[in-house]
């Protein structure tokens, strides 16, 4: 199983076994990660699970489509390496994957 | 009334806004005991998929929950599931159980969401006539999914609509009968209307709009026919209900809450009584935006008003109130709406309708009050701001997608 470390606003590292398939967004909601609402469970609509992907993950990790770009252009202090975490599927390749979430998502 | 030395607080509802409720109330520093009573069997897990990706069969079913039981263990919340409670005892403070016993409390947040309108026809209790609220009702339906077999659809509301595209997609024939003029009536313009409308019939969907069910006709207990009003027979291996649902208001009332169609609460989402709060779809709340109250059934607004109680019981500073938003999945189409279209006097089109990727503005005495975001998450996000710090903008710089939304949301900042 891929390790995900979420890593908080104040630096505070979270290494959490996920589970290949679900999501970015669902592995922080299921082990109580801060600083992630995800209001809308996934379905790309209340960008209110942005993180920061970690540069060296940057590839694997792959662009944003259409629809999350757009949710992103919206969101608060929006960096080249944020995205949805909804939007991010979980495989080996991305395990020791690292992501950095912010202090609050509104 | 301070309720943050509260030693005992009992969440009746086991839906969104109970499962925010709880989850806030630990965030907000609660170290009481929490019992949390759903008269389901299911840990709390999201309804919106229940009629979109997980009935299609696109979504795992322990995706759908909330948080893994081991959450709720490690955060000393009691589940009482498939329980229902029977009274609220306001004078003993206590919630009596349905299957005997009670609990004392210091607090209580009813979060008994609502339940789907019965179908008030003749046959509605034939074999193979269902409605789509819980987990429970999808494990019915599922089954009977079958490439080739009718469904015809009550209601062409989101939900009916909803399952009317993934019972397409997975190789039903589908009827929709709509009793008003046109689908979606009761929720959006005409506009919207007739593009859904336009898109289920391009997807080989029946829709009938002015077909009022007369009733449900079958054979040995099992459904054949849905009968229209006009006497007309469609041939029918399974119905499904979605017109409408109705507020969970009945132990309130009963506890002499003050209820109109919805338990009514005030912004901290507290009933007449301090003890007592109430959220999600079975209250009746003021919208902040909007200068009145209403009742609203989205996953925002059993998000907002868990998280309500749960400041409100701490003594904490109020949460930031969102505009309203909701969203639909229909076959490759997402609907993201913001805010509250009713009593519009101006509706102003951007986009490209042909396209499938437009948005239709409500204004109304010139100031934004809601959108209908087809394909458009740009629009759906900048609306959100707009509505809620209240904007006027001009028709024409809506209209001209020359200058982007984001352009727009900073001019009028």
């Amino acid at each position: 199983m891929p390790t995900i470390t979420y890593i908080d606003h104040d630096g505070t590292e979270r290494p959490i076994e996920a589970k290949n398939g679900e999501t970015v967004m669902e592995t922080a909601i299921k082990n109580s990660v801060p600083g992630i609402d995800a209001d809308c469970g996934g379905a790309c609509a209340c960008a209110t699970c942005h993180v920061y992907v970690d540069e060296a993950f940057m590839d694997k990790v792959g662009q944003p489509e259409e629809m999350e770009q757009s949710m992103l252009d919206f969101a608060e202090n929006v960096q080249a390496n944020s995205r949805l975490s909804c939007q991010i599927q979980i495989s080996d390749e991305l395990d020791g994957l690292r992501v950095k979430t912010p202090e609050s998502q509104h | 009334m301070d309720l943050s030395t509260a030693k005992s607080i009992v969440v009746i509802g086991g839906g969104q806004a109970g499962a925010q409720a709880v989850q806030s109330l630990r965030q907000f520093g609660y170290e009481g005991e929490i019992t949390l009573v759903g008269d389901e069997a299911a840990l709390p897990y999201q309804r919106p998929p229940l009629s979109k990706a997980y009935m299609k069969g696109e979504l795992a079913e322990d995706r759908l929950y909330f948080k893994p039981s081991a959450w709720y263990e490690d955060n000393k919340v009691e589940t009482l599931l498939s329980q229902c409670v029977e009274k609220i005892d306001r004078a003993n403070r206590q919630v009596l159980l349905q299957h005997g016993g009670h609990l004392d409390y210091d607090a209580v947040i009813i979060a008994t969401g609502s339940r789907p309108r019965p179908l008030p026809v003749e046959g509605a209790d034939l074999e193979n006539v269902f409605e789509l609220r819980g987990l429970s009702d999808v494990e019915h339906i599922q089954p009977k999914m079958i490439p080739g077999h009718k469904l015809v659809i009550v209601g062409a509301g989101y939900i009916g609509l909803e399952a009317a595209a993934v019972a397409r997609q997975l190789g039903l024939e589908v009827t929709v009968l709509e009793m008003e003029q046109r689908a979606l009536a009761r929720v959006t313009s005409p506009v919207i209307s007739s593009f859904y409308e336009a898109l289920h019939m391009e997807h080989g969907v029946d829709v009938r709009c002015g077909a009022r069910l007369g009733s449900l006709k079958g054979k040995d207990g099992k459904l054949t026919h849905a009968v229209l009003a006009s006497g007309e027979e469609i041939e029918a291996d399974m119905v499904l209900a979605g017109i409408g649902i109705l507020p969970n208001i009945e132990l309130a009332q009963d506890a002499g809450l003050p209820c109109k169609n919805g338990i009514i609460v005030d912004e901290d989402a507290r009933t007449s009584d301090p003890r007592i709060f109430a959220a999600g779809d079975c209250t009746v709340r003021p919208l902040a935006h909007y200068a009145r109250t209403g009742r609203l059934e989205s996953v925002h607004n059993a998000i907002e008003q868990g998280k309500l109680a749960a400041a409100a019981i701490m003594g904490k500073p109020r949460p930031a109130l969102d505009c309203p938003w909701f969203w639909s999945d229909q076959y490759d189409i997402k609907l993201q709406i913001a805010g509250l279209s009713q009593g519009y006097d101006e509706i102003v089109v951007r986009g490209d309708i042909k396209a499938k990727k437009f948005a239709a503005f409500y204004k109304k005495n010139g100031r934004l009050i809601a959108v209908d975001a087809i394909n458009s998450p740009p629009e759906f996000i900048a609306s959100k701001r707009l509505i809620m710090s209240g904007a006027t903008v001009a028709s024409e710089t809506l209209e001209d997608t020359s200058i982007s939304m984001k352009e727009i949301a900073a001019a009028a900042a």
